[in-house]
């Protein structure tokens, strides 16, 4: 593991990754990045995977017959509520 | 008293029967499918008030995004499916409580996700264990898993590779990515929703990335296309 120009290694660079992702900071300004080839390709590619993942999933259709199933038990919850 | 027959037919679905035809003209499921919103607050009034008809129509143009939802986020089409159903059956349950201060879409869209993450509990996922149920094996810690080679991924991200692979995540990685990720929820949404810490959020959350990338790497991009 490299030593990098604020004496983070990658590995405690890298673990602090997940707080400075979710706080919303700049991650991109932190003084390791500034050194660090690797560890700006590793924040490249989470970037890219989140990026890429937003627009990822097809909207599904459910099957035909689903509607037969949820039909048949609001039927069967609606008789059951009638009969209290 | 019930109000559904046994057979509903579903406006924007082919009919399956000349009865079913007759009761839904052609131009009533072209007016279904692109409901505007002023129709849809009054298919849901219609609804509210008990018409049968009216809730089939909200299904019709709410299950792709419900059933869309759950097959995200517990990646099996069985489960997706019963989830679906549990979705609309407590949407039918809870119909009178939603009130217009947000849009039903919306709604149903946190709904689908609490009938969602009440079955995965039911099923055992516990988050706060993960990590030590799921440490990533040696070649997905993060110091090791990118010296072999200088190669973003940017732009070069295959979608059904990438779709595998989440696919292919452990349970409570695959949940806290398509939360955050894909359904756009906070760290703070995230931890209310699954009751942890919203330190634990975080770190599910890049582990989920780290892993994802880890198996991009292994799988060449071709390999999502035939």
């Amino acid at each position: 593991m490299r030593e990098s120009a604020n004496n983070l290694t990658c590995t405690e660079f890298q673990a602090q990754i997940p707080e400075l992702i979710g706080s919303g900071e700049q991650i991109g300004n932190h003084p390791h990045l500034r050194s660090c080839r690797l560890c700006r390709a590793l924040l490249a590619d989470l970037d890219a995977i989140a990026q890429a993942a937003r627009q990822l999933f097809p909207v599904e259709e459910p099957p035909d017959a689903l509607w037969d199933h949820i039909e048949s038990a609001i039927v069967k919850e609606e008789a059951t509520s009638d009969l209290r | 008293m019930p109000y559904y027959t046994s057979s509903t037919q579903l406006p924007s679905e082919t009919p399956k029967s000349s009865t079913a035809e007759a009761a839904y003209a052609p131009t009533e499921r072209v007016a279904s499918i692109s409901a505007t919103n002023h129709d849809q607050a009054e298919i849901l009034a219609r609804a509210q008030a008990g018409d049968h008809q009216a809730f089939a129509q909200l299904y019709s143009i709410h299950k792709k995004h419900v059933y869309s939802i759950c097959l995200r986020m517990v990646g099996s089409i069985a489960e997706a499916e019963d989830l679906t159903q549990e979705a609309f059956l407590q949407f039918h349950r809870k119909i009178d409580t939603f009130r217009a201060e947000s849009a039903l879409s919306t709604w149903l869209h946190r709904l689908t996700i609490n009938v969602v993450l009440m079955h995965l509990r039911k099923k055992g996922l516990q988050l706060n264990s993960l990590d030590e149920i799921m440490q990533p094996a040696s070649d997905q810690r993060p110091g090791r898993s990118f010296g072999a080679r200088d190669l973003t991924l940017s732009g070069a991200i295959d979608r059904l590779a990438l779709q595998r692979a989440i696919k292919e995540l452990p349970a409570g990685y695959r949940l806290v990515f398509v939360l955050h990720d894909i359904e756009g929820f906070d760290h703070n949404e995230i931890a209310s929703l699954l009751d942890c810490s919203i330190g634990n959020s975080k770190s599910q959350l890049h582990k989920a990335r780290l892993k994802l990338r880890a198996s991009l790497r292994n799988h060449p991009q071709q390999e999502g296309h035939k």
